[in-house]
């Protein structure tokens, strides 16, 4: 559903919400997707979880992929997943990277991030995932 | 009540504020969708009023900073503001990075700023093949005005004029002497010229040589284009420059350039169309018509010239009889 019928290249917005600075994780993988044939909307540093929702809306992505190293995931993700959610946009597929610890990643799992990847994921298991979440594949 | 009923559902939603429906058909749009050619249609006939302002200049010399600074600007006065910003395809993979949101200061719960960045596609000239019916689609949803960036352009992009209605040219200390501003091409084009970053050492230099540029040759129809120095660290400048737009656009208006320019827009972008349209047929026929793959192996023996052939060609297959 999440491509509903779409022939164009891959959309997907990359954001680092939260007040870390720390932006090369988000722009390795923003290259990679790039390199795989993705328009990537690079969105920066220090967005609120509003200005996330707004921009993959706007920008009408078929994936959200966010980076963090602050801690505040459990606070900030969720938040994100429920502003989607009541944009009638639950449907838009969400994954993760950064420094979250195991017990937080199976707690976001199952509040309805995709994936998550830690440090040492290669970037072709990033590149493969986003392409099977933007085909709609749980 | 405003406007036609008849309009499709997703036209009326667009027209009455649904970003969604804006955003969904702006990516149906890009990608060439057949479904929606009936939903631009309906919405042509509400565009073609509002100032659509082109903001180009070769890349790093700030155009997503003015943007968001004059997003700003017109957002203090009450104006609503609908964006297309264009960046680089790979020409290798065909994915882009579309950085120019992250300049962007704006209340997220602001519906008064719709946002839209889009990848080039493989098109030149400094817009994606698509820009300009995304252009038009803002203008239907109603926005007070409509500004295009371009990609960071070259001498010779200058699509961007084949769109907006103003054309601002932003430029930097630096770029080189004042032969550069006799050049044909994307000094031609500028209705504003901004130079930005004008807090830099050189910034008086830049704006005599291009104000030298100006008062060389006669006056374009009757405009001679501003030259507005900019900051967007400091911010200065910002409310001149959007006094010079709109002083153009007033221009516009008031000599009837307007619809004239217009006309010559769309008499350009209809035969566009049709030069594209046919040399795909063409291309195609020339592969897959007997008659037509003759004609080829002709030019390919050197029995013919390709000029003469495409002469023949079109002389016997398109001319009206």
């Amino acid at each position: 559903m999440a491509r509903r019928g779409r022939t164009g290249p891959i959309r997907v917005l990359i954001a680092k919400p939260g007040l870390d600075g720390h932006d090369r994780g988000a722009k390795v993988v923003a290259r990679a997707l790039r390199d795989a044939g993705m328009e990537v909307i690079y969105a920066g540093l220090r967005q609120t979880p509003e200005e996330v929702v707004r921009a993959a809306l706007e920008e009408d992505v078929d994936l959200i992929g966010l980076s963090i190293l602050s801690g505040a995931h459990m606070a900030l993700f969720p938040k994100i997943l429920v502003l989607l959610k009541a944009e009638k946009a639950g449907n838009i597929p969400v994954f993760a990277g950064g420094i979250i610890p195991d017990e937080d990643a199976r707690r976001l799992k199952k509040a309805g991030i995709k994936a998550i990847f830690g440090p040492g994921t290669t970037l072709q298991e990033i590149v493969t995932t986003a392409q099977r979440l933007a085909r709609g594949a749980a | 009540m405003t406007g036609s009923p008849r309009l499709p559902p997703v036209a009326r939603a667009i027209v009455d504020g649904d970003r969604r429906a804006l955003a969904r058909t702006i990516s149906a749009v890009e990608n060439g969708d057949p479904r929606v050619a009936g939903i631009v249609r309906s919405l042509y006939p509400r565009t073609g009023r509002t100032p659509v302002i082109g903001l180009t200049g070769p890349l790093g010399v700030g155009k997503s900073s003015l943007l968001s600074v004059l997003i700003g600007q017109l957002r203090a006065r009450g104006k609503t503001v609908g964006v297309v910003a264009v960046d680089p395809s790979s020409p290798y993979s065909g994915g882009s990075v579309l950085g120019d949101r992250i300049r962007l200061e704006r209340k997220a719960n602001d519906d008064g700023v719709f946002f839209r960045s889009m990848a080039s596609r493989g098109e030149a000239g400094g817009i994606a093949a698509s820009t300009r019916e995304v252009a038009r689609l803002l203008d239907a949803a109603g926005f007070d005005v409509v500004f295009v960036e371009t990609v960071g352009s070259g001498q010779v992009d200058v699509a961007i004029r084949g769109v907006a209605t103003t054309s601002v040219v932003i430029l930097v200390p630096h770029l080189g002497d004042e032969v550069q501003t006799l050049k044909a091409g994307l000094f031609e084009i500028a209705d504003v010229f901004c130079v930005n970053k004008a807090d830099l050492p050189g910034a008086d230099l830049a704006a005599k040589d291009l104000s030298e540029l100006v008062a060389l040759g006669a006056a374009r129809d009757g405009w001679a284009p501003p030259i507005v120095p900019t900051s967007t660290t400091t911010p200065s400048g910002i409310e001149e420059l959007w006094t010079a737009i709109d002083a153009h656009e007033q221009f516009l208006d008031s000599t009837g350039q307007r619809t004239q320019h217009e006309r010559a827009r769309l008499s350009a972008e209809i035969a566009e169309r049709v030069k594209d349209r046919m040399g795909r047929e063409v291309a195609e026929r020339l592969t897959r018509d007997p008659e037509l793959r003759r004609l080829l192996d002709r030019v390919v023996a050197r029995t013919l010239d390709p000029a003469t052939a495409a002469e023949e060609l079109f002389r016997t297959h398109y001319a009206p009889k």
